[in-house]
């Protein structure tokens, strides 16, 4: 079983994200969750999301999670959330930053002699499609990282997922795809 | 005539996503509905259908669930299929109209998503609103997952309306432990979904008018009685029908479903009893005690009502020691499914070790954790054959450790 963490704040595209990921991954055989937890929290606010993925059906409903990922899209949260809650020796961290890794090490200690990946995810959502939507291209970078699927596969797949959008803004999240892949460090 | 949805053969998703699409393969004709949480999807999945030109029918926005329920009434009694959902204060409101219902023995479909009653306000899971309508004269489907309430959806119309049935039905899912948790759902492709429903059969119906008929009269003493008797005794042998719908089912799709749901229960010493979504979460930890060579099992109720006391005393039979969970606040006894399931094997003149747990009232996370150490606690009684802990615990709870007896 793979799980994955989204830290994210309400309306920066998480659940999206997740949901999409969940998507994508369904369509290859495998089975997947996607969910969230909203509580009453309004735009703005600091929530989690996440994916549970695996070869047989999901039958673990906890909320409970030990993530071998997690996804930080708002750079203020490595500050202020916990996102090393419940981690395991080997969890893996994405964090949307514009500073390198050291930077971020030394302004977050506790990512010390931990498994980190930095991409700025604000600035390329920015870029590529115009606003500050941090959810595609953190999914990009967590193709890179974790070799789930390459990226031809994964933005064909990730298209049919967008189908109901205007083509103009799945061009622009393919870009977005594209650059965190590549831009991830 | 309603566009057919492009669907593929697995969708991921939500178990509002899948009872809305459900709702919409059906082709209800009225939905009568005021948006809740967390079942809000439902209806504005369902109406952004229609507004897309997928289903024929009525959808109504009125000014409150006793309204949304007494429109599914209204219509139902005029002779439509009719259809709506809902959550905790909601149905709460709707508890009148539900008795309503029920004794006019109008067969409309309820999709209920659990959520905990206030004070204090929540809109988190739990099963207060589905244990406050148990007594309502409603059929009850559990699901535990959206491909469930996806196919129980389906099946609970044509259960419902069946001429030696006419009642309402629910359906009920947990709050988004599955109202919005995606997952792997196989649909039905749409003719086949609504060939299986079937066409709406109407009875008695108020605007046929070459045959006047008045619905919901006042009987008092006279007829009272009978009404619910016979109300009651149709209920009960409702369960015929409900065997045949889910073998009908299983021909369609593959997919089982029997009153009561039962895991690794053959030679099981001990086991879990629980309802939704921790049904599939403590068969993760009857797998862990089963690699420490512990007999665990899980069983659970499909059908609430008619409540399958033959079925639940088959499923107990070699059993040494079951808890019983209870999802709602008991209110100053044991949880009601605790009361039942003892009664069941008091009649079969079986005595197991039966302890009632009550855990995740208003979305507090039920672990694997949890479970285990539930399952720890009945191998325990098991292995001594004598109780070893209170008859009553909550588990999940901050603070110093509540039981009784």
């Amino acid at each position: 079983m793979l799980e994955i963490r989204w830290h994210s704040r309400a309306g920066q595209g998480a659940v999206t994200g997740a949901k999409g990921l969940a998507d994508v991954v369904a369509n290859t055989g495998k089975f997947v969750q996607a969910f969230a937890f909203y509580g009453s929290a309004k735009r703005g606010a600091a929530m989690t999301a996440y994916n549970r993925v695996d070869d047989k059906p999901i039958l673990n409903h906890e909320k409970f999670m030990r993530p071998d990922y997690v996804l930080v899209i708002d750079p203020g949260l490595t500050y202020t959330a916990d996102i090393t809650a419940n981690e395991k020796e080997d969890t893996k961290y994405i964090i949307t930053t514009h500073l390198s890794k050291e930077e971020l090490i030394n302004a977050q200690p506790k990512l010390k002699g931990k498994e980190v990946y930095v991409v700025d995810c604000m600035q390329i959502s920015l870029d590529t499609i115009g606003r500050a939507i941090p959810n595609t291209p953190m999914l990009g970078a967590l193709m890179k990282v974790s070799g789930m699927f390459d990226l031809d596969y994964f933005q064909n797949a990730m298209k049919k997922v967008l189908s109901k959008f205007p083509q103009k803004i799945i061009d622009a999240n393919m870009a977005a795809i594209e650059r965190a892949y590549n831009e991830v460090k | 005539m309603a566009k057919k949805y492009e669907l593929n053969e697995v969708e991921v998703w939500d178990g509002n996503m899948a009872a809305a699409q459900a709702l919409r393969q059906a082709q209800v004709d009225v939905v009568a509905a005021y948006p809740i949480t967390p079942s809000t999807p439902i209806v504005q999945n369902y109406s952004q259908f229609l507004a897309d030109g997928y289903v024929d029918g009525d959808f109504i926005m009125v000014e409150s669930e006793h309204s949304a329920m007494s429109g599914c009434v209204a219509a139902s009694a005029a002779g439509a299929r009719a259809a709506t959902a809902t959550s905790s204060q909601g149905f709460a409101l709707m508890v009148e109209v539900l008795y309503q219902a029920s004794g006019m023995r109008l067969p409309i479909v309820l999709t209920v998503v659990n959520r905990a009653l206030a004070a204090p306000l929540n809109v988190n899971g739990d099963h207060s609103d589905m244990y406050l309508g148990r007594d309502a004269g409603w059929i009850n489907l559990c699901s535990y997952n959206p491909q469930e309430a996806y196919d129980l959806t389906l099946m609970a119309f044509k259960i419902g309306e069946d001429l030696d049935v006419r009642l309402p039905v629910m359906v009920h899912q947990d709050g988004f432990l599955c109202s919005h948790t995606a997952q792997n759902v196989r649909p039905l492709q749409d003719e086949v979904a609504t060939e299986f429903v079937g066409e709406y059969k109407p009875v008695n119906s108020m605007l046929d008018v070459s045959n006047p008929v008045t619905h919901g009269v006042q009987t008092e003493e006279d007829w009272h009685f009978e009404h619910k008797a016979r109300q009651h005794n149709d209920l009960m042998n409702s369960k015929k029908v409900i065997k045949r719908v889910f073998e009908e089912f299983k021909d369609l799709t593959g997919r089982e479903y029997d009153f009561v749901y039962k895991y690794k229960m053959d030679d099981a010493d001990i086991a879990i009893f629980a309802l939704g979504t921790t049904v599939e979460s403590a068969q993760v930890a009857a797998d862990k005690m089963r690699e420490e060579g512990i007999k665990a099992g899980v069983v659970s109720l499909r059908v609430l009502r008619p409540f399958p006391f033959e079925e639940v005393q088959d499923a107990f039979s070699n059993i040494k020691a079951v808890a019983v969970m209870d999802r709602s606040a008991p209110g100053g006894t044991f949880g009601a499914l605790f009361n039942e399931i003892s009664a069941a094997m008091l009649a079969a003149g079986k005595s197991p070790i039966i302890l009632n747990y009550i855990y995740g009232l208003g979305g507090r996370d039920t672990t694997i954790e949890h479970l285990v150490d539930i399952y720890r606690q009945l191998d325990e009684c098991a292995k001594a054959g004598e109780r070893k802990y209170p008859l009553q615990q909550f588990i999940g709870l901050r603070g110093p450790k509540l039981s009784f007896y």
